[in-house]
This record gives structure tokens, sequence and C-alpha cells, in this order.
């Protein structure tokens, strides 16, 4: 296997890592999205840790990955429209993710809370931080992104 | 090399082929966890989650990984004599359809037997068994179909 052939195969590892875990968050919050019980909902939170670590390493690797490849590969550059549009959606996707990951961290927060404290009654509060829509648009507006970003990467333009 | 000189008609169906394994690979991860986590703690609300996404989200993902992969394979016209990185992949993919469909069936029994109270954990804990060596599988797949070893 050549330098490439190691480069492209981690990159694209780790893209899967990060959308990998962006689906399971997205399948999270859907399973959560009519949920009203404390209980369930951090056990629903609970399960959600290795898509948080998945997305986290994930991104870090598949950018430095798709750097290296630039710099690797003859008449790739930085500087390539396709390339700088992807780094740009990308930083899109992971900045509107981290924002919508700590509302739900809050809901999580708040469904720890409440069960250990025992309360196992429907909570507005917990709800209204479920169904955020807010925080639904900014995981819509990166997954779109991210969903751009594969476009950009298979198609190439300019390149 | 074959991402820098593939012909651009083959775009599309590439990128439905890789937005399908991706997709499958989010949702078998994420049925994977719940089905295991949901034995451990014999939790039916985790076993939902586990057979809701192997029959919602792996089973219609693989059908656009596949649909993607045919499309390809029919335009790159290899033949009988197809490289081994593609082989890989018709391995992991077909009989790994047959693992799938019997890790949602044994997920769909185990919920149905928690909800009546009977447990089911022993039938969820197969199926997320399964769900995870389709897991591994899968990766090996992105691998092989990525860095060609051997190619």
């Amino acid at each position: 296997m050549s330098r490439y052939d190691w480069l492209l195969g981690l990159h694209v590892l780790s893209a899967f890592a990060m959308v990998a875990g962006i689906v399971f968050f997205v399948i999270l919050l859907l399973a959560l999205w009519r949920i009203d019980s404390a209980r369930r909902a951090a056990t629903l939170f609970a399960v959600g840790k290795p898509a948080v670590m998945l997305v986290g390493v994930g991104s870090v690797f598949v950018l430095v990955f798709g750097i290296a490849l630039a710099l690797d590969v003859d008449g790739y550059h930085l500087w390539d429209g396709w390339i700088l549009g992807s780094i740009v959606l990308w930083a899109i996707a992971v900045g509107l993710g981290m924002r919508g990951g700590k509302h739900a961290a809050k809901a999580h927060d708040l469904a720890t809370a409440l069960v250990a404290r025992g309360d196992e009654s429907p909570n507005a509060e917990l709800r209204a931080l479920i169904r955020d829509r807010s925080s639904l648009l900014m995981h819509a507006v990166a997954g779109i992104a991210l969903l751009a970003t594969l476009v950009l990467m298979i198609y190439k333009p300019g390149a | 090399m074959l991402a820098q000189i593939r012909p651009d008609d083959w775009d599309f169906p590439l990128l439905l082929h890789v937005l399908g394994a991706m997709l499958l690979v989010g949702a078998t991860l994420m049925a994977t966890i719940a089905a295991l986590a949901g034995w451990r703690s014999d939790n039916s609300t985790l076993a939902r989650l586990a057979f809701r996404t192997l029959l919602l989200g792996v089973i219609p993902a693989w059908i656009l990984m596949r649909i993607g992969a045919g499309w390809i394979e029919s335009r790159e016209g290899f033949g009988d004599e197809s490289p081994g990185w593609l082989q890989v992949g018709v391995i992991v993919a077909e009989p790994g359809l047959l693992l799938l469909l019997i890790a949602t069936l044994l997920s769909g029994l185990g919920l149905r037997r928690a909800r009546k109270g009977g447990g089911g954990g022993g039938l969820t804990r197969a199926a997320g068994v399964l769900a995870a060596i389709l897991l591994v599988a899968y990766l090996v797949a992105v691998w092989a179909m990525t860095a060609k070893p051997g190619a």
C-alpha cells in the first residue's frame, strides 16, 4: 500500500466515524422526541456517550488526514475551491453540532437530576429542551453541511 | 487512485453508495449499543430503540448502499474477474443481509417478550452480538474498498 492509500483509508475511516456518530445522535434525538419521562430520557441519553466521542475523534482526524492528502497528492492544493469549500462546510457542521450538543447535554443533565430526585412525572422543562426548535435547526443545518461536504469530496468540482 | 481517474458519470452512484454505507455504519452502531445496553439493564426502551433502528434505519441504509454498489459495478465492467477489494465488499454485504435480517427478527421477538413482561433479554443480546459482528465486517469492508490493499 502506498502513502496515498493509507492517507485515503484513514481519511475515509475518520469520515465514517464522524458521520456514524452524527447518525447515532440523530436517531437518538428522534427517539427522544416523544418522550416525557425523565427516566426514559436519561436512559436514552446515557447510550449517547459513544456518539459524542466518535464525532469528536472523527471530526479532528478527517480534517488532519484530509489536509495531509491535499498536501500529498500532485495536482491537489489546499486553496482548491472544492477543498476550501469542504473545510468551510466542515467548520460549519462542527460548530453547529457542538452548539446543538450543548443543548442536548442540558437536557441530559436535567433528566438525570429528575431521576435522582425520584421525579417520574412528565416534565415541561425537559420536554421543551428536547424539542427545542433552534437546536433541531442547528442539527439539520450541520447535517446538510456534511452532506454537501460529501458531494464536494466525490464530485471534486474544478479538480 | 480510482477516485482521481474515475469517469464523471460514476459520481452519483458513488455518492449513493458512500452515503448509504455511512448511514449503515451509524445506524448499525446505534442498534448494537442499544441492544447490548438494553440487555444489560433489561430495559424495554433500549430494546425498542434497537429494533426500530434495525428495521427503519439499518435495512433502508443497506438497500441504498447496495443500489449504489450495483450501479457502479455495472459501469466498471469487471466481469468475472472482480478485484479482491470488491469481493470483500460483496462478501460483507450479501451474507451480511441475512445476518441483518436475523438480528432484526431476534430484536423484534425480544421486544415482544419484554412488553409481555417475559424478559426477552437473551434475544435482544443475540441481536446485539450479530449487529456488532456486522459493524466490524462493515468497517473491514470500508477499509478494503477505500485503501484497496493488494490492488
